[in-house]
Formats: C-alpha cells, sequence, structure tokens
C-alpha cells in the first residue's frame, strides 16, 4: 500500500520534505517511541511542577506544623507529613527543583568542559591528547561519589560546590566518550572528501565530527543527568547537598530514614520522584539516540506511511 | 591545444616513515596534464596511484607522509610550497576530487543540499538562494531527477550510483580546472560505473575540465582516458595513449598487465596469464628495475643498471631496457 503509493507521489509530495528541517524528522521519529514519549511527559511535568513550585504545592514547604506531623497520606495530604508536620507532596515538588537544577547544571558544565577536551584530543591527537588523556585518567582512577564527597567535604555543604564536584567528576566521561567517537569519525571518508573540498579545520570539526557524533553526546548526556539526580540525593542524603531546612529528595529520604518503621510512607514521595525521574530520562535517551540517526530512519519510516522516494527511483538517468 | 599544461608534476617523491623504514610511496613521478584532458593512472594495490593524487591535493597526512621533492604546478603556478590556507583556496575549486566508495565519502547526517551549497558558498561565495539555484542546476547536471525537491534529502536516500553523481556534483560544483577521480567507479556495479564514466566524461569535456582517472580497471581507464600512465612501486613506468598502450606495450609490467586482463576479442582459448611474485618492498632505494624479480621479458641490461626514461614514440616513454616490439599488435600505429 505505501510502496506503490509513493511511487506514484508527484514532485509536489517531495517539496514538502524539503522545507522539513533535520530537527522536524528528528522530533517525528522520537514521537514514534512510545516510551521516550512518555518518558518525556514525565520529565516535562516534573520540571513544570519545578518551576511552578510556588503556585503548584499545597503548602509551604519549609512551614513546621507539629499538629500534623507524621500523618499518613490522606486526601489532604496526599503523601502524608514529616516529623515537623510539612507535607511531604509539597517537598517533593520543591525538591525537585533542587534536584533537577542540580543535574541541568552538572551537565551543562561538564559537557561545556569535557566535549571540546574531547575534541580537541582526538582531532588534534599527538601530545596534546597523550596529556588531556592522563589527566582526564586521573580523574576518573577516584571513585566518582567519593571524589565528590571530598570535593564538598572541602569546600563546605552548598549545592553550588555540589555542581561543582559532580561536574568534575563527569568531565572526564564527556572528554572520552568524545575523543573515541572524534578518533573514528576523523578517519571517514566523508572527512577526507571535505578536506579534499576545501573545508576549513573549523567545519570539519563542527560539520564534520560533532555532528556525526552527537547520539553518544546526547546518550551519555541523559545517563549523567540521570546520574546528577542520584549523585545529588546521594550526598544530600549524606548531608552534604542542600541544607535543612529546604526541600530535596535525598534530604528528605535520610529524614524519612529515621522514621521507616513508624511512618514508611515518608519514603514513598522521594523515592518515587528519583525513580520517575530516572527512568524517563533514560526511555528519553533511548528515543533520542535512535532520532537523531538520521541512518536509523528509512528503517523505521519505511514500514508506516511515511513519504520518501524510494531508493534507486529515477536512477536509469 | 593550449601550450602550457595545466597541471604539472615533476620529480614528485612522497615517502611515509614507518617502523621499518621510509617507504618510497611515490618516486619521481612526472607528468603534465592538459586542459581537458584525461589521464588515466593504472596499477596495482600499492603502487602509489593514489598518493600521488593526494600529494597534487596536500593531503598527504604528515607525519608520517612527506611530499620531500618535487614540483606541482597548477596554472604555472606553484601549489606545493604554499600553505594550509592557500592549499583549503585550491583545493575544491580548482582541484577537486572524487572517492572510491561513494557510500563513505558524504556525509551522512547532512542534506545533500547542505554539503552542496557549504562548498559553493565557501569557495564562489554566493550567498545562500544562488547557492541553492547553483546546487540544483549542478543535481540536474549529473542527471539527478527532480533536483530540487532532493536537495532536502540525506545520502542514505540515495543508491551508490546516484551518491556518486552527486559527489561528482560537488567536486564540479566550482568549475576545477582539475578532477581526480581516484577509483571513481570501482565500488559501483557495471552498467552504473558505465553511466559514471560517460557523465564524467561529458561533463570534463563540456567544462574543460582536466581529469586524473585513477583506477586499477585497464578495461575502465580504455573506455574514458586520452592517455594512461602505468604506475609500479611508486613510479610511472609507462605512459603513452591508450592506444600506444593496448597496442604497442614496451614495458614488461604492462605487458603483464594486459595478459592478465581479460578481453572482448580474445580467442576462446586464451588463458589469463597472472603476473608472478609480489610488489617490492618500497623501504630503501632500489638500484635496479623494480619489476626485475617478477619480469619474464628481462634481458642482461636489466640485471647491470636501472632503466631510464626513453621514448618509444613521440609521447609514447617507457622505463623499461627490453625490446617488446614482437607483442606488438599488428597493423596498428
Amino acid at each position: 500500500m505505501a510502496e506503490p503509493q509513493s511511487l506514484k507521489l508527484p514532485a509536489d509530495a517531495g517539496t514538502q520534505l524539503v522545507f522539513r528541517s533535520g530537527v522536524y524528522l528528528a522530533s517525528q521519529q522520537f514521537m514514534r517511541n512510545y516510551a521516550a514519549l512518555v518518558g518525556f511527559v514525565i520529565l516535562f511535568l516534573f520540571c513544570l511542577a519545578a518551576v511552578l513550585a510556588e503556585w503548584l504545592s499545597p503548602y509551604d514547604p519549609t512551614l513546621l506544623k507539629l499538629s500534623v506531623k507524621l500523618q499518613p497520606p490522606s486526601l489532604s495530604h496526599w503523601m502524608g507529613t514529616d516529623f515537623f508536620g510539612r507535607d511531604i507532596f509539597t517537598r517533593v515538588i520543591w525538591g525537585g527543583r533542587v534536584s533537577l537544577l542540580v543535574a541541568l547544571m552538572v551537565v551543562f558544565y561538564s559537557v561545556m568542559v569535557g566535549v571540546p577536551i574531547g575534541l580537541l584530543s582526538g582531532f588534534i591527537g599527538g601530545k596534546l591528547d597523550n596529556v588531556l588523556m592522563r589527566v582526564m585518567d586521573a580523574f576518573l582512577t577516584f571513585p566518582p561519589l567519593l571524589l565528590a564527597v571530598a570535593i564538598v567535604g572541602l569546600m563546605g555543604p552548598d549545592l553550588k560546590n555540589v555542581v561543582i564536584a559532580l561536574a568534575i567528576v563527569q568531565v572526564p566521561v564527556f572528554a572520552r566518550i568524545v575523543r573515541s567517537s572524534t578518533l573514528s569519525a576523523r578517519e571517514e571518508v566523508y572527512i577526507v572528501a571535505a578536506r579534499a573540498l576545501g573545508a576549513s579545520p573549523f567545519r570539519i570539526v563542527f560539520s564534520g565530527i560533532l555532528r556525526n557524533i552527537v547520539s553518544p553526546i546526547v546518550v551519555q548526556i541523559t545517563i549523567v543527568f540521570a546520574g546528577a539526580i542520584v549523585a545529588e540525593a546521594s550526598l544530600s542524603f549524606l548531608g552534604l547537598g542542600s541544607q535543612p531546612p529546604d526541600p530535596s529528595w535525598g534530604r528528605d529520604l535520610s529524614d524519612a530514614r529515621r522514621y521507616m518503621s513508624d511512618a514508611p510512607w515518608l519514603l514513598i514521595g522521594p523515592i518515587l520522584a528519583i525513580m520517575m525521574c530516572v527512568l524517563s530520562i533514560n526511555f528519553i535517551g533511548d528515543g533520542l539516540r535512535d532520532s537523531l540517526d538520521p541512518r536509523t530512519w528509512r528503517a523505521r519510516t519505511a514500514k508506516k506511511d511515511q513519504i520518501m522516494v524510494p531508493e534507486g527511483v529515477g536512477t536509469s538517468a | 591545444m593550449n601550450v602550457q599544461p595545466v597541471l604539472s608534476v615533476r620529480g614528485l617523491d612522497t615517502r611515509f616513515a614507518t617502523g621499518d623504514g621510509v617507504v618510497h610511496a611515490v618516486d619521481h613521478v612526472s607528468f603534465d596534464l592538459m586542459a581537458g584532458e584525461v589521464l588515466g593512472i593504472v596499477g596495482e594495490s600499492g603502487s602509489g596511484k593514489s598518493v600521488t593524487a593526494l600529494s597534487v591535493m596536500k593531503l598527504v597526512v604528515c607525519p608520517p607522509g612527506q611530499v620531500s621533492a618535487g614540483e606541482i604546478t597548477l596554472d604555472g603556478e606553484d601549489i606545493l610550497h604554499i600553505d594550509e590556507a592557500q592549499a583549503r583556496r585550491i583545493r575544491g575549486s580548482r582541484i577537486a576530487m572524487i572517492f572510491q566508495d561513494p557510500m563513505k565519502s558524504l556525509n551522512p547526517v547532512l542534506t545533500i543540499g547542505r554539503q552542496l551549497t557549504e562548498v559553493i558558498a565557501e569557495h564562489l561565495g554566493l550567498d545562500s538562494q544562488a547557492s541553492r539555484q547553483r546546487a540544483i542546476e549542478l543535481l540536474s547536471a549529473v542527471g539527478i531527477p527532480r533536483a530540487e525537491t532532493r536537495l532536502g534529502d540525506y545520502p542514505h536516500q540515495f543508491s551508490g550510483g546516484m551518491r556518486q553523481r552527486v559527489m561528482i556534483a560537488i567536486a564540479l560544483s566550482c568549475d576545477p580546472r582539475v578532477l581526480i577521480a581516484d577509483e571513481a567507479t570501482t565500488a559501483l556495479d557495471v552498467t552504473i560505473q558505465a553511466q559514471i564514466i560517460d557523465l564524467v566524461k561529458r561533463l570534463a569535456d563540456e567544462r574543460d575540465t582536466a581529469v586524473i582517472w585513477i583506477s586499477h580497471d585497464l578495461g575502465v581507464v580504455a573506455g574514458i582516458c586520452d592517455r594512461v600512465a602505468v604506475m609500479y612501486a611508486g613510479r610511472i613506468v609507462e605512459m603513452g595513449t591508450v592506444r600506444d598502450l593496448f597496442h604497442r606495450p614496451s614495458h614488461g609490467y604492462t605487458l603483464g598487465l594486459l595478459a592478465s586482463t581479460p578481453r572482448l576479442d580474445d580467442a576462446e582459448d586464451r588463458r589469463l596469464q597472472p603476473i608472478d611474485g609480489m610488489p617490492p618492498n618500497l623501504t630503501g632505494p632500489m638500484s635496479l628495475c623494480p619489476f626485475l624479480p617478477r619480469c619474464v621479458h628481462a634481458i642482461d641490461t636489466c640485471h647491470e643498471k636501472p632503466p631510464e626514461w626513453r621514448q618509444v614514440a613521440d609521447g609514447h616513454g617507457t622505463r623499461c631496457w627490453a625490446d617488446l616490439g614482437r607483442y606488438w599488435r599488428d597493423g596498428d600505429p
């Protein structure tokens, strides 16, 4: 059904495709992946809740109200209340602001530093590559969380320091991934062909190499993003992240742990938040990886009624 | 015909430093290329064909490679001793190159429209509308139907032959003086190969572009080239017109190549004769003819001194001592 139709499609049907940008086509691919779509919606809701926390949350996240302490979930307190009578649901919403912001900053800084290092190292190679990679190796020898604990321990427990600590740990990860992808992309025939056509090193790096290694970077971004949420929660759990009374998923878990036998529902909110966030990010990562690479498009679109000119049509000219 | 050649290569030496010593990949190669002429370079793998092309393009990766001697001039202008920025301006605009594997020589994540217009915009300085227009014209010229609608397509949406057409369109986008086709049809099947050859021939003719056609396929070379250079062990061992080479081969290696290639007009019982042995190791200098160990036509002189370049006829030269006149085909000039 799809094939004879697309064969018949005249030039005007194809014309539409021309004006559709790569971003449009990629997002179309992404939409087809239901898990990724669901993940995206969930993460979007989390972000929305974090941004609109002031208006969305039913209570004040830090207001103590001992008269309602340790209440089980009810209509007025969906996730119950903690030892100080604070509404858990409210604190989960506010905690998302901290967790997502920290994760976003960690990703931003580690990409901003790690990707250029990897590109330089892989593209220029030689001594520079050696020096940069040995430095990265040195960072990688530390257990990531321990290094973060040490850095925060040195600089004091503060969210800014948590971001710095987690970003430092992730820089070498990006650098290594980008470097190895660059090394293999650099040897591709189309890079030599681009050089033979007079492309500048700048263009070779950006449209030749970087464009082709976007998918490993994006996948790594989602992994780091998810990891940063967990790491921030861990640091806060250990008391090194956000400080009381500020809400944070990790901190609230740590508080809830003390009342685990009396009020186990205290755990549910933060745990659910962390889990759903991380899971949806992972789904998004999978979806992005598939949709960012035009080479994987055909296999998927061929099955659907996508307007695509079949290969080889018109080769007779 | 122009008196001055478009591209002139004199005594080109390209070396690679390897763990086993210095490899003389290209050894004293000289040739001239006239406007509109198609020069074939044939030889087996490792004979220095591609390295010659890369040397002309100044694309030899250094280290380990290095063009250690010689002169390359384009329209009388030295293009060997120029800096990278100048070389970049020449590449793609005055000398362009197409590669063996059309499946891999286009950037898979950019639309072909973008890849075409980038080159056009960079070298010709056209704005995006004009670049687009030119891209459409070029795609039509290389025989891609509905060129306008295909600008937004990605390379994977084209077949191998179509991709090579796109590559040719990109290579010809700035009307280069010289087009180097490095095994441009080797990865394609025979019918597509014939189409691509026709296309390059026609376009080169229309635009007066000189072509260097690198191939290991004598049949292809016979079909497209005006003159042919046979390379062996980094040297040009024989050079002449296609007729000269096929009918009056004057080097043991050329003769061996011809004897190992099937021809349509072969007698039915003719057996193909392989060339025994292996190509020589290219590290270190060679005092005698590099083909000597494999040559069945060697005479005493061959074992005494290295072969010198000698003219067999006007425009037909060889680097071989032996007189191979008895193998020439009768009745030909």
